[in-house]
């Protein structure tokens, strides 16, 4: 309900290999304001949960300190860091009913009964389940199950939670419902949240910033709009939304933008946002939606396609071409109703603006 | 919605008319038939040689024909005899005995029926060889009576009488009676003398000894079975392998290894005197007694506790110790509120396997238990193969079997034995 609720988080040159052969978090630096919802989105085995691991207490870091509250936690172990958890798997007690499950942490920490009870009604209706206490956790739903993780990762009020990919055992439906709930929790009670998924949805649906891992790295952080408006390279931009690839050498940097000739010889004027020197190889990124076949002079780049597919979505219109070479070229139109003229095989003029095509690391 | 209105609308019925359930039933007839006849070799298996021989078993420990099938119209004479009277029986009872005796001797059955009367009162075996010699002399013309005196006086004694015609019906309580150190005596069932007491001792003994070897048996075997399951799979299978390599060694030498190591000048007590820990007179008994049966059976039986207990612990995610630390329990706590409780059913699977093998238990007992640290099952040996008093040990083995079931019941409303898990 206050602000000042949650704690902040400081990774301090953080390094952690398991087998001393290979670094699985490679020198992560990351600071996290009190409050925040900070979430850690990568692929499988990109890190993150070892990330979390380390800030839980449950696995030591090999290198580097980290930092709660601007005080070092490296040695301080799990169960006095005051750090509530959300596991996968949920992890609730199955021999305690659910209002025994949210009491634990109450009574490990000396508290009175009449003041765990009072506190466990509250989470419990903060959650919805005022009238589950008495159940079992194999008697309730997965989506109950996961709403008494949340309850009891909250009911001793601590200041940072962590969530490793709590959603991820839930069908589609209850899943965005939950991320709305989590959210919401969060703005309520104010308290740092630092959660773990590899669903880009859920990263850009929850999150106050994103940091995007790969290979041990944070590839990049920020608020989730710029994740997908100014992706910082090529993997950002492919892992987060759909994007056309089109590779190329630069020829010309001008400040903000360059120019960049495709493989096929086509010229392509794009914004420079992670290139070498001239004459270094570039890959550009493009957005399905952003190209469009009602073309007009004043656009940078107006180059011809062959369309390949046509496939009808409702909403939108998804046009598969052949551009520059690439034949996996996807265009997003927008359903407006009107009747327009496009079929398989006619070879028509597309065109986007500088801005909206990066030009970013190669990649093979 | 009903297709046919003939019928009660309340019975769902098949097109044809027949109601549903007798469809389904015959539908599964078959299944169950085919299903009945893969089972059948197990089943006929197991009633031949398993399920028969108990039964048998526990028809022996009550089960007393050979006095009525030995002395038949004896037997019938004695049913007007009163037990209680101080008279003994008249000329006509001595008559029957001289008839079936005879007969009895013909076919040398008369031996046998003194070695089971024997069990009840000694001298009833020499009793009847003697009379059996000498039976072929007597006079055909009676009075049997004086003749019978005459052989040996213990016919002229109420006791003998009494035996007979307390052990004349075909079915006898006298097996149990003595297996629970008691007697049928002419006021009643009554407590054997003192020193005659041995088998309540055996099986108290019995009880507490498997008792405490389960107890021995969780506490060794939980760590080990904690270690086997947080190790990673290549260490936890190497560890595996010394945990199973007892069953690849025979059992006699398992056994016998220990009385290497424990006898008096053994490896144990030579190693305590070489270090100072205890003096040369006064080197420990550790075989032979009561604690060489705990120590060598919990050796044998610790695999039977570890590998339940290690199938339970193996399915319980680490995270749930993870959760409840981050919820701000201590190491012990989280063991103890946590992780504890939810092993709760592979102790009970190991703690049942161990108790049911030790109260069973007989070759180690016998080697290194000596005299007071030997189990029922020793006794029950005993019977069968030396004393051939089947009867006694066939009571015997009912009464264990029984203690095992009622410790069962309560093992069920203590714990319930649904809460037990093998993996
Ligand atoms: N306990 C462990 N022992 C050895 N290697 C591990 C362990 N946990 C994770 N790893 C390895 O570390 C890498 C990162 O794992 P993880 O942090 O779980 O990634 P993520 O959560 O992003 O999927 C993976 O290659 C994984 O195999
Ligand atoms: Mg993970």
């Amino acid at each position: 309900m206050t602000e000042s609720r949650g704690a902040s988080v400081r990774y301090e040159n953080v390094q952690k290999s398991y087998d001393g052969e290979t670094l699985v978090v490679k020198n992560l630096n990351l600071d996290i304001p009190p409050g925040e919802f900070l979430t850690m989105l990568g692929p499988s085995g990109s890190g993150k949960t070892t990330c979390l691991m380390m800030l839980a207490g449950f696995e030591p870091a090999t290198h580097g300190e980290i930092f709660l509250n601007d005080k070092p936690i490296n040695n301080v172990p799990p169960h006095k860091r005051g750090i509530g958890m959300v596991f996968q798997n949920y992890a609730l007690f199955p021999h305690m009913s659910v209002a025994e499950n949210l009491a634990f942490p109450l009574q490990v920490r000396g508290m009175g009964k009449a003041e765990q009870e009072e506190k466990v009604t509250r989470a419990l209706e903060m959650v919805e389940l005022g009238s589950f206490g008495s159940r079992r956790p194999a008697q309730l739903s997965g989506g109950q199950q996961q709403r008494v993780a949340v309850a009891r990762a909250l009911v001793f009020e601590p200041e940072l939670v962590l969530m490793d990919e709590p959603l991820g055992a839930l069908d589609k439906q209850l899943r965005e419902q939950m991320q709305y709930e989590i959210k919401h929790i969060h703005e309520n009670i104010g308290v740092s949240i630092v959660y773990v998924t590899h669903d880009q949805t859920e990263a850009l649906t929850m999150s106050d910033r994103v940091a995007v891992f790969n290979d041990g790295i944070i590839q990049q952080l920020s608020e989730p709009d710029q994740l997908y408006e100014n992706p910082q390279n090529s993997f950002v931009a492919q892992f987060i939304g759909e994007n056309n690839k089109l590779s190329g050498t630069v020829v010309a940097v001008d400040g903000d933008t360059c120019d960049v000739k495709l493989d096929d010889g086509t010229m392509l004027k794009a914004e420079a946002v992670n290139i070498g020197a001239v004459g270094s190889r570039t890959t550009i990124s493009l957005r399905p939606e952003r190209v469009e076949f009602d073309t007009h002079e004043s656009m940078d780049n107006l180059i011809p396609g062959e369309i390949r597919e046509m496939i009808y979505l409702g909403d939108h219109i998804r046009v598969r071409m052949k551009v520059a070479g690439n034949d996996e070229f996807i265009v997003k139109v927008r359903n407006r109703g009107e009747k327009r003229d496009l079929r398989a095989g006619q070879t028509v003029e597309i065109g986007w603006a500088a801005g909206d095509c990066k030009a970013l690391d190669p990649v093979a | 919605m009903n297709m046919h209105p003939q019928s009660d609308p309340q019975v769902l019925t098949t097109r044809d008319g027949t109601p549903l359930k007798v469809s389904l039933a015959k539908a599964l007839r078959r299944e169950k038939l085919r299903s009945l006849a893969l089972i059948a070799p197990l089943l006929i298996f197991i009633l031949v040689t398993f399920a028969a021989p108990i039964a048998d078993m526990l028809l022996r420990s009550v089960e007393n024909g050979i006095v009525e099938n030995t002395l038949p119209k004896t037997v019938n004479a004695l049913s007007g005899w009163d037990v209680t009277s101080s008279q003994l029986p008249g000329e006509p009872v001595y008559k029957a005995l001289y008839e079936d005796l005879k007969v009895a001797t013909a076919e040398k059955t008369h031996t046998r029926l003194g070695s089971r009367l024997n069990y009840e009162a000694s001298g009833m075996s020499s009793l009847f060889r003697k009379t059996g010699r000498r039976i072929k002399r007597m006079d055909e013309a009676g009075p049997f009576a004086e003749q019978f005196i005459d052989i040996d006086k213990d016919w002229g004694d109420l006791a003998t009488w009494r035996l007979l015609k307390r052990y004349s019906p075909k079915y006898t309580p006298g097996y149990f009676l003595n297996a629970a150190d008691a007697q049928l005596t002419a006021d009643g069932i009554a407590m054997k003398p003192e020193n005659e007491r041995i088998y309540l001792l055996l099986f108290a003994r019995t009880l507490f000894l498997s008792l405490t070897i389960t107890l021995c048996c969780l506490l060794l075997g939980y760590p080990i079975a904690f270690l086997l399951a947080s190790l990673p799979l290549r260490s936890a299978n190497l560890l595996m392998i010394l945990v199973l390599l007892p069953f690849w060694t025979s059992l006699l030498v398992r056994t016998s290894a220990w009385k290497v190591l424990l006898q008096q000048e053994g490896v144990i007590n030579d190693f305590l005197v070489w270090i100072g820990v205890i003096g040369d007179a006064s080197r420990l008994v550790m075989i032979n007694n009561k604690t060489g049966t705990i120590i060598a059976m919990t050796h044998i039986l610790l695999p039977f506790m570890i590998l339940p207990l290690f199938s339970v612990m193996k399915t319980i995610s680490p995270s749930y110790v993870r959760a409840a630390k981050s919820l701000g329990a201590t190491d012990w706590t989280a063991f103890w509120r946590v992780y504890f409780p939810q092993t709760v059913p592979g102790i009970g699977a190991g703690a049942i396997l161990v108790f049911i093998l030790a109260i069973g238990y007989y070759i180690t007992p016998e080697l290194v238990g000596g005299t007071d640290g030997i189990f029922i099952s020793n006794r029950i040996a005993y019977h069968i193969s030396s004393s051939l008093n089947w009867g006694l040990a066939a009571a015997l083995g009912v009464i264990l079997l029984g203690a095992v079931l009622l410790l069962f019941y309560v093992y069920d409303k203590i714990v319930g034995i649904d809460n037990v898990k093998l993996g």
